[in-house]
């Protein structure tokens, strides 16, 4: 009975935690972002509020919080109201496949850092990623709203036809390791990364999720130059900040996701393994503001283009050569 | 890898997408180089840069070397001034020294383009290098002849109009510096 109490809680310390470490690096993402992009474009970026602006994050979310939650009059209300959270719960819940260190020893009791180690946690990720498509959609319907709708259309279109070569460019990894566990793809990439033996299943990887969290070259769906703000332009205060701050957890689980499947997850030299999970993780949240401040938006026929005639045949050629290569060296 | 995919024969196209990546690649370079640069961003209230000495701000009313006001209130900045912000009032001195009765700047109009300052010629108006006018209120903004007028010389501390112009008001006509008694027009005859 003890044993099983001090279970619930060592699960429930570590939920906790793992929460409260994603909302807080998702709120100092967009932090960091901006302070990024700044020094690309030659600025200083917020530097007001806190020592070197670190409360900025803190004065942003009180804003939000505080400012009024307008609902246009025609708006579809559920469903207003349901879009921003099936926007971001779905990547907060990715997080929960992905391990993130060794398996630690607490009381005599095996912890192993990773939320659930589910069988098939990639297809858990693949189907999760899925169901975000709909706070995009639904968000841009139930506004009523011209731009928004088209926004969301957008958005509908490009992450379906992107979650193919996404999924596409994950199967190599899994003829690989040989399981949908997250946990024997790290297990797996010991002692090599499968980035090594599969460089191009990693671009398109790359690629992929770029589109799909909606990031420059990709952020067709908040094109603010043409839609205004896209599928969130009716959204205020805190709705609008689930949005946003669903776009950046994103980005910290699609990075955990790549450096999982491709960098060898927590494995590396030296550092201890969560340290090295979340340094491959920022490094590509740091890649995706990176790319932010660099590539200019991709037109709409330019992303159908590079989606379907170029990342999902690569894609597939490579599933073809993987599978010879391993037929070969049975 | 973000091409613009065409039907074109597959040399140009393959060559493409190398010319294409490169793009990319020296766009990402670009980018890096300027994160690592110091930023070119001046933090106002704490750092101020220094205008130069001929920077277009304020506008003030100069003094000659004697103390006296330079203005003869002769419209002309009145008439260049494309926004129409600056008014006076003329008047004459019992000596004939004309003046400005009242003299306004209304610098919520104003454009500091400086064309008073050029078409003044006592070098009455000119413009300084003080460029922090901002008000709480709007008709704070309306500077009138004692808010405008300075102690100084301003930009020229010698010139004095009345002692180079032809005009007998500070000492008889032709007396003046650089000045050539008046000639009688009828004695010069072809």
């Amino acid at each position: 009975m003890t044993a099983s109490s001090l279970d619930i809680a060592l699960f429930s310390a570590k939920l906790g935690v793992v929460f409260f470490v994603i909302l807080t690096l998702a709120a100092y993402l967009v932090f960091a972002e901006r302070k990024i992009l700044a020094w690309i474009q030659d600025r200083k970026g917020p530097n007001r509020v806190g020592p070197f602006g670190l409360l900025q994050p803190l004065a942003d979310l009180i804003k939000l919080l505080t400012k009024e939650d307008f609902v246009p009059a025609s708006a579809d209300k559920w469903l207003f109201y349901l879009a921003p959270a099936m926007a971001a719960i779905p990547a907060i819940l990715i997080f929960a496949v992905i391990p993130f260190g060794a398996t630690l020893t607490i009381f005599g009791r095996p912890l192993p850092l990773v939320v659930t180690d589910l069988n098939v946690g990639l297809l858990f990720f693949l189907a999760l990623s899925s169901i975000a498509v709909y706070g995009v959609a639904l968000g841009g319907w139930a506004s009523n709203s011209k731009y928004a709708l088209l926004g969301g259309i957008r958005g509908l279109a490009q992450m379906i036809s992107y979650e193919l070569s996404m999924g596409l460019s994950l199967v190599p990894v899994v003829m690989l390791a040989r399981s949908f566990s997250l946990t024997d793809i790290v297990a797996a990439q010991a002692s090599v990364p499968f980035v090594v033996y599969q460089p191009l299943a990693f671009i398109i990887f790359l690629v992929s999720i770029t589109a799909e969290c909606k990031r420059i070259p990709f952020d067709l769906p908040e094109a603010e130059g043409e839609l205004v703000a896209g599928f969130h332009a009716e959204y205020s205060g805190m709705r609008f900040g689930l949005f946003f701050v669903g776009e950046y957890i994103n980005i910290i689980v699609l990075g955990g996701l790549a450096a999982t499947f491709f960098l060898g997850g927590w494995h590396g030299p030296l550092l201890p393994p969560v340290v090295w999970f979340s340094v491959k993780t920022l490094a590509f949240a740091f890649f995706f503001i990176w790319m932010r401040g660099t590539l200019p938006r991709l037109r709409y026929d330019q992303l159908m283009h590079l989606g379907w005639k170029l990342l999902t045949p690569l894609a597939l050629i490579n599933i073809l050569v993987t599978g010879w290569w391993l037929a070969l060296n049975r | 890898m973000f091409v613009y995919i065409r039907l074109t024969p597959r040399s140009a196209f393959s060559m493409r997408i190398i010319s294409d990546i490169q793009a990319i690649l020296g766009g990402f370079r670009v980018t890096l180089s300027h994160m690592l640069r110091k930023p070119v961003t001046i933090q106002y209230p704490e750092e101020k840069r220094t205008p130069y000495p001929r920077y277009r701000a304020r506008i003030v009313l100069t003094r000659d070397p004697e103390g006296g006001e330079r203005c003869v209130a002769c419209y002309l900045c009145s008439a260049a001034c494309p926004v129409d912000c600056i008014s006076m009032q003329s008047a004459e001195q019992a000596d004939g020294r004309r003046y400005a009765a009242w003299f306004r700047i209304n610098f919520s109009r104003c454009i500091f383009c400086g064309l008073c300052a050029e078409a003044c010629p006592t070098l009455a108006i000119q413009m300084t290098p003080d460029y922090e006018i901002c008000k709480r209120d709007i008709m704070d903004l309306v500077y009138e002849k004692e808010d405008l007028l300075i102690n100084g010389c301003g930009k020229d501390s010698s010139y004095n109009f009345y002692r180079q112009a032809g005009i007998g008001v500070a000492r008889q006509r032709g007396a003046g510096q650089e000045e050539t008694p008046p000639v009688d027009v009828r004695t010069l005859m072809p």
